[in-house]
């Protein structure tokens, strides 16, 4: 689902540049959809995107649909200092997501207070316009 | 001769220089850097003529070019540069004595200057400072896109997610991480050219703010100015000159996982990662153990990186890191094992890892502010969590 947010509309944030390796993952998430590259030789999921499978070094891959879900690998509540696009942010959470796909992802859960979050805590994917061309994948707290 | 061999006993450093250290000297690091390699030379006893190969960090802005022409232009037949920023402040030490032991150079020069922290903003220039990450621009081309656009934005918060990590498998305490700061804050205030030389308790590390859950003020380096430079030759050669050699006895590096992008760093097992691998073969290329090492240098970023050192280099098993630093474990003169005499960069200086490795040169000399007695090997490593390297070095 797709989350106006303010806060991370506000300019000055610093955002990805596409690139071929890259772009259709943004494309998938300006539409709502999480796809990470999968190799189509042994299967693996990987993130972030690369040319060849770090597994069995084959070269072809496809964009696949995950879940979406997945649970708190680590986290840290960034209370400054940071970049001045963030700092009307603080604090903040910064989190490392294991998704179900076996594959970390580093985001944000939204609308958590700092003391709520917790390893293993259940998350799923939530897609925030940053710019007119430009989705970031957050997340949010799922039911576990 | 086995690849594990290859380099041992090859080299010495035989000259260390380095300017006064400082929360900011207002000068360039192109300066800093001359007046420490300078010293370096005359500590030695070598003149800059003699130079003939030089190593650097690959983030050091007074490149090879500058150096020639502030340094009567000597002949220089080989230079490098290690990768990975202070991943790398160990395998500097293993690409000089690499190509002292190939023949490919005989005297070689090693520096690091900086002036990147936040009192450091003086100006725009390639050798003026400031912290990286302030100069981050609003277009990520590179892999930073994957978490700067969601406020991770600088290193203490990267390595604020391991400690994180390591914390929920280990349960390692707030308590563990004041132990190291205070330990080496102890050091630095024998240490009459620390930034930082106040002692500190463990309820003043537990008072100060935090900064990127879980690490607090205290559990960060402190931000300098500041330069350092080494000279290295042949053992052979070390023998005949002004002061004691500290040889080179075993150097390694590994690549790995890297701090910064995390959707990497944990798709390998962390016996698998860089700093465990370039122990494995350190000890290996040496012949001895960490329980025979008499001072150990930890690149010592954050408190919970230097805990978790100590397990990736064999000296605590994994989750035992927290404990073996308890009760002035790394204290000088009587922990378990006397690491960062020198206060290290939470407290004596941020020179990227180098202010340490000339403090164990002053340790295989007899000449610390915290000597170790009979000091005979010392252990020095790079930043745990990057692509790194670990050198022993012997008296």
């Amino acid at each position: 689902m797709s989350v106006q947010r303010d806060d991370i509309l506000t300019r000055g944030v610093p955002l990805p540049v596409p690139t071929p390796d890259t772009a259709p993952f943004y494309e998938a998430a300006h539409r709502g959809e999480l796809r990470l590259q999968r190799c189509a030789g042994c299967g693996r999921f990987r993130h972030y995107p690369r040319p060849t499978c770090p597994a069995c070094l084959s070269r072809d891959h496809t964009w696949e649909r995950a879940s979406g879900r997945g649970t708190v690998w680590t986290w840290t509540i960034v209370r400054g200092p940071t970049l001045p696009a963030f700092e009307s942010r603080v604090p903040y959470n910064v989190v490392d997501v294991l998704l179900e796909e076996g594959v970390h992802f580093v985001s944000e859960v939204l609308d958590c207070a700092p003391e709520d979050l917790r390893a293993g805590m259940p998350v799923e994917a939530v897609f925030v316009p940053a710019s007119a061309e430009l989705t970031l994948v957050k997340f949010r707290r799922r039911p576990a | 001769m086995p690849v594990s061999q290859s380099i041992r006993d090859r080299a010495a450093i035989v000259g260390i220089g380095q300017t006064p250290f400082a929360r900011s000297l207002g000068r360039s690091e192109y300066d800093m850097a001359l007046e420490a390699i300078l010293a370096a030379c005359a500590d030695a006893g070598i003149a800059p003529s003699e130079i003939d190969g030089t190593v650097r960090y690959d983030m050091e802005t007074t490149d090879e070019e500058q150096l020639l022409a502030a340094l009567g232009n000597p002949e220089l037949r080989w230079f490098a540069s290690s990768a990975w920023g202070g991943g790398g402040s160990a395998s500097v030490i293993v690409l000089a004595a690499t190509a002292i032991a190939a023949g490919m150079a005989r005297t070689v020069l090693v520096w690091r200057s900086r002036a990147r922290g936040k009192h450091s903003v003086y100006g725009q220039g390639a050798h003026q400072g400031g912290r990286y990450w302030e100069r981050l621009g609003t277009a990520l081309p590179g892999p930073n896109q994957w978490h700067v656009p969601h406020g991770l934005v600088s290193a203490f918060q990267e390595m604020a997610m391991i400690a994180m990590r390591h914390r929920i498998e280990y349960g390692t305490t707030e308590d563990q991480y004041a132990e190291v700061a205070v330990a080496f804050r102890a050091h630095a205030a024998r240490n009459p050219n620390a930034v930082m030389r106040t002692p500190i308790t463990i309820a003043a590390h537990h008072a100060s703010r935090m900064i990127s859950d879980p690490l607090r003020l205290l559990d960060c380096c402190i931000e300098t100015d500041g330069a350092v430079a080494l000279v290295l030759t042949s053992a052979e050669r070390a023998r005949d000159l002004r002061q004691r050699p500290a040889y080179v006895l075993a150097g390694a590096m590994a690549g790995g996982g890297h701090h910064i992008r995390l959707s990497t760093f944990y798709e390998r097992a962390r016996r698998d990662d860089g700093a465990p691998r370039a122990g494995r073969r350190l000890w290996e290329m040496a012949g001895v153990r960490p329980g025979d090492i008499d001072v150990a240098l930890f690149y010592d970023f954050f408190t919970p990186l230097v805990i978790m050192a100590l397990e990736d280099y064999g000296f605590a098993r994994a989750g035992e890191g927290g404990p073996f630093v308890e009760n002035g474990g790394l204290a000088w003169p009587d922990g378990r094992l006397v690491c960062n005499p020198n206060g290290g960069q939470l407290s004596e200086a941020f020179i990227h890892g180098f202010n340490n490795t000339a403090e164990a040169v002053r340790q295989i000399r007899g000449t610390s502010t915290a000597q170790v007695v009979d000091c005979e090997l010392a252990f020095v490593a790079g930043g745990n969590t990057d692509p790194t390297g670990a050198v022993l070095l012997r008296r």
